[in-house]
């Protein structure tokens, strides 16, 4: 197949892939945001999104399918620039590109090794902070469980850091995939720069707020 | 004015390069970058030294032989404005400036500040062009092209295949220049034949010499002399797609 192997295939493969991610992230904090709901939210939501296993089974195959296509794609696209820029000049000074555009690859790792965490914590319950339980409703109590993980001061500020990673991520991806899939021309093209960083920063704000108002202390068991 | 410069001095392809230091003095405001060179050459002849080695042609900002990275930004960093059209009041007296070729995978330097972009030419070839039967002069009107479809190729073709796109990306990457040829020939209807083979093929050469991967950085327009519009790799990736559904 041509488009696995070309340039501009692949990069549409990330695209593609990198907006499936993208509308995760928006649902997962539409569904995360319940917590402000109490425990009755985020609890009913829980027990509600996970009613019927094959249907999550499926939902979570595809997206570790399209997660591996965009890190695969990723890393290969990046090496492959690597090579074709020496990198030799003793003296460069950027116009355009900047510390989002330039640092992808890394963002993109550290965001990755993130959801790793995530899922360990949260998905496996396998990290010591965890509190496993029920609620009074016989739920599985997920307000107990988060609000007990973020009271903990360094696993709230990793959450944040990684959000922070998330934002520089998504603040060039954003603009990116639009211009990758053709999206773009002459008046859109600084519209989509700064609509990207706009939206990437709500984003972050938006997923900070959760781990922020526990330690806050105004989100409580 | 006087002028230090560090300039890339590297005797053949192969061989180690490095900065050397040269003083540039009584140099005019009015002069333009390679005036100013050809002098610092006249005098390292006269001292029985090698020449500062560097492509140039028109030298009115037309052709894009002209290729210098000058403070880190191909061509200088003036705003559409190529090596030979900057002039020396464009800096200060007492400047250090440093000169460097392009530097890329697919530009291998020749000697000093001449590279070989034959790379562009390999993207050419593969399909930067329109098929066409020889024999008597077509009618002038016989293909019309919209007025709008005519500015915006002509825009396209502003091009002058410098390679300064290449020398600013940092994925050494050709899709400004590959995309601008694509885009001129996909907008007129004498380019709608070979439309879908032309994107696939041209992008295929590009990988094919070297270059890299489009990440949207944008540093190549930024850096290109001619100001052409990273619009024109959003037009690529349209046709791109078109080709792919053929």
């Amino acid at each position: 197949m041509r488009i696995l192997s070309s340039s501009v295939g692949r990069k549409i493969l990330m695209s593609i892939t990198g907006q499936l991610l993208i509308i995760f992230i928006l649902i997962h904090l539409i569904g995360n945001s319940t917590i402000f709901f109490g425990p009755n939210g985020i609890n009913a939501y829980a027990e509600h999104l996970h009613s019927l296993p094959p249907l999550v089974w499926a939902f979570r195959l595809f997206m570790l399918a399209a997660i591996s296509v965009h890190i695969a794609y990723g890393v290969t696209l990046t090496l492959e620039n690597k090579a074709a820029n020496p990198g030799a000049y003793a003296v460069k000074r950027n116009l355009k590109a900047s510390f989002a555009s330039e640092n992808m690859i890394w963002t993109g790792l550290l965001v990755a090794g993130f959801i790793l965490y995530h899922l360990l914590q949260f998905t496996i319950k396998g990290t010591p902070d965890i509190v496993v339980g029920l609620d009074s409703a016989n739920r599985p109590d997920v307000f107990r469980m988060v609000v007990t993980s973020f009271g903990n001061g360094l696993i709230s500020l990793a959450y944040m850091f990684a959000m922070l990673m998330l934002f520089l991520h998504l603040s060039h991806g954003i603009p990116s995939f639009l211009q990758t899939m053709g999206w773009n021309n002459e008046k859109t093209i600084p519209a989509f720069g700064t609509g990207g960083k706009v939206i990437s920063a709500i984003l972050m704000l938006a997923y900070i707020s959760i781990p922020a108002v526990i330690l806050a202390g105004l989100l409580k068991l | 004015m006087n002028l230090t410069l560090h300039v890339w001095r590297q005797s053949g392809p192969k061989a180690p390069g490095k900065l050397e230091q040269y003083e540039a003095k009584n140099v005019s405001p009015d002069q333009s970058f390679l005036e100013m060179l050809d002098e610092v050459n006249e005098h390292l002849i006269k001292e029985g030294k090698d020449p500062i080695a560097f492509d140039h042609d028109c030298r009115e900002g037309i052709c894009g032989m002209c290729s210098q990275v000058i403070n880190g930004v191909p061509h200088g960093g003036r705003e559409r404005t190529t090596v030979c059209q900057l002039h020396m009041r464009s800096f200060n007296d007492g400047d250090t400036i440093y000169i460097e070729p392009w530097r890329a995978l697919a530009f291998p330097i020749q000697k000093d500040l001449i590279v070989d972009r034959n790379g562009l030419e390999k993207i050419i070839q593969a399909g930067g062009y329109t098929s066409c039967h020889t024999g008597g002069v077509a009618d002038g009107n016989a293909i019309l092209v919209p007025k709008i479809a005519a500015d915006y190729a002509m825009d396209a073709a502003e091009c002058i295949g410098c390679g300064a796109c290449v020398a600013a990306c940092p994925n050494g990457s050709a899709m400004l220049y590959t995309s601008a040829k694509v885009a001129q020939l996909a907008a007129l209807p004498q380019g709608q034949a070979e439309a879908a083979e032309r994107v696939c093929a041209m992008t295929e050469a590009m990988q094919e010499a070297g270059f890299g991967n489009c990440s949207n950085h944008y540093e190549c327009q930024a850096a290109c002399p001619k100001g052409i519009n990273v619009k024109f790799i959003a037009k690529l990736n349209r046709e791109y797609q078109k080709a792919l559904l053929k």
